[in-house]
């Protein structure tokens, strides 16, 4: 069964069109998969259908087995305990620590206290924040802004990271920071999906890529062969 | 527990949020218990002219005390009735002369007869009723003449019903100001989080998890709230009663009404503008 299923996606807002047009495509565990496309090509609005901030139009999303069409209110919020977001402009609360930060994603689910701790320091490990727990976010630079958001992620061992635009705040030697450490988590067995328009960044990878332009997949690694022009 | 803590956590991080909403439901409900103040002076007043209420039933010159007497038993026992009370001729002059100060000569020689004073109980004192007792007490031989001064009666039962019906529309009045400032406060207040409440939804809270902390903020504003105008209140009253006149304190019922009634607006204005916030979202 693959993690997440588009088929025959159509997303229409009631003022704003068409965002996406019959999209279709799967994406299996462990997966590591790139979104491009220009801006307004529908790469927020796959991701948003993925956390099921939005429901599709026409046709179905299904996440870990999850309907989008069908899924009530409480099934998305258990959905999304297995599912992290990460965000270009981080999404952090700026009345919080990094580690309440964290800690949060985890006190909403109402898990107990010993056992919030230790996961919190756990993950701010792994994103190599170790020393900046009680940092509030204003006190840290945008890549150590994301590496908390990313920490948050995380914290609830998801299946999948969906990733908008992680980097777009960030200069270049963030970005590859960054960049190296969601490949890490990847590489842990976490699906990552993420939508970005740094081509530089996806043409170092050989990881799937998923090009989307006006609303429909223009170009899918997986399924087309290599485009006859890029050939040997 | 988690929500209550995170009810105190809100307090401790935007205090001067809370503040607001704490100043704005006790104003809010401060107007409403001046408006109780006056409502219920009003009433005591009206109550006490009330009890003046009397109905005079003269007896016939010659009438037997034992006739009287026994007459007096039966209207005691009239379900209408509080008190029964015998005037013989000699009392009925004295209280005239005591009523008429320094006219009280004009009754130097003067007869008046005797007569039986009834007061009606609390409930029975509408004009309807008191014009009933009356003719009731008129089918009695020896009763001559029956005065219960009907003008007057009638006047201060119109003037009653005005006021309830005012004391109602104004007190509806208030409420519902009362209400939409506390809806509107809560509602900033929910907004001022939106992002934190945007968060929670992402890392997977439920609805429910994220309304709790809200609804127990609501109801501890509402209360605290409650309590302040509660406080107010009762500092004017003691001011009017030092320096104007001595005016009732609410009792005990309407005062707990009071605060109870912060506390339900609190938890229904947060309920109503958490909810709407997340439907909306």
């Amino acid at each position: 069964m693959s993690l997440v299923r588009f088929l025959n996606v159509v997303k229409a807002y009631p003022r704003g069109g068409v965002a996406l047009n019959h999209v279709s495509f799967q994406i299996k565990k462990g997966e590591l998969c790139f979104l491009t496309g220009p801006s307004g090509a529908g790469k927020s609005t796959v991701l948003k259908l993925m956390y099921m901030e939005e429901r599709p139009t026409e046709g179905d999303v299904w996440i870990s087995g999850v309907s989008a069409k069908e899924a009530r209110s409480r099934e998305v919020s258990m959905l999304r305990r297995k599912l992290g977001v990460v965000f270009q402009d981080f999404r952090l609360l700026e009345d919080r620590t990094a580690e309440a930060n964290v800690a949060f994603a985890l006190e909403v689910t109402g898990a107990p206290r010993d056992v919030i701790m230790p996961k919190v320091a756990r993950v701010l490990t792994q994103v190599g924040l170790a020393s900046k727990g009680t940092a509030y976010p204003r006190e840290l630079s945008g890549g150590e802004q994301q590496r908390v958001a990313i920490a948050r992620a995380l914290v609830n061992d998801p299946f999948v990271l969906v990733a908008d635009e992680p980097t777009g705040n960030l200069d270049d030697r963030a970005t590859r920071s960054i960049f190296q450490l969601l490949r890490d988590v990847n590489a842990a067995g976490t699906a990552i999906v993420m939508a970005t328009h740094d081509l530089d960044l996806v043409r170092r990878t050989d990881a799937r890529t998923i090009e989307l332009n006006h609303g429909r997949v223009v170009y899918d690694s997986a399924e087309t062969p290599v485009p006859v022009a890029e050939q040997p | 527990m988690t929500a209550f803590r995170e009810a105190v956590a809100t307090f401790r991080r935007a205090p001067l949020l809370s503040v607001l909403g704490i100043v704005t439901i006790a104003f809010s409900l401060f107007a409403f218990g001046l408006f109780g103040l006056v409502a219920t002076n009003i009433r005591d007043a009206l109550q006490s002219v009330e009890e003046h209420v009397e109905i005079r039933a003269f007896i016939a010159d010659g009438t037997p005390v034992e006739a009287a007497s026994s007459a007096m038993g039966d209207i005691g026992a009239f379900p209408e009735v509080a008190k029964v009370q015998y005037v013989s001729s000699d009392q009925a002059l004295q209280r005239a002369r005591q009523e008429l100060g320094e006219f009280s000569d004009v009754f130097e020689a003067g007869v008046l007869p005797a007569s039986i004073d009834i007061r009606l109980r609390p409930g029975f004192r509408d004009p309807k009723t008191v014009a009933a007792v009356a003719n009731r007490l008129k089918s009695y031989d020896f009763i001559d003449d029956v005065r219960y001064g009907q003008e007057w009666v009638e006047k201060l039962y119109r003037i009653r019903n005005i006021a309830s019906l005012i004391g109602i529309g104004l007190g509806l009045a208030f409420a519902a100001v009362a209400i939409i400032i506390i809806g509107s406060t809560i509602r900033i207040m929910v907004l001022a989080r939106a992002k934190e409440i945007s968060i929670m939804r992402l890392v997977g809270a439920t609805n429910g998890f994220i309304r709790l902390p809200f609804l127990l903020e609501g109801a501890i504003q509402g209360i605290l709230g409650g309590l302040v105008a509660l406080a107010l209140t009762w500092g004017t009253n003691t001011a009017i009663s030092r320096t104007f006149i001595r005016t009732a304190f609410l009792d005990s019922r309407l005062a707990t009404f009071g605060v109870l009634g912060g506390a339900v607006l609190g938890l229904l204005g947060s309920a109503f503008a958490v909810s709407r916030h997340l439907r909306r979202v």
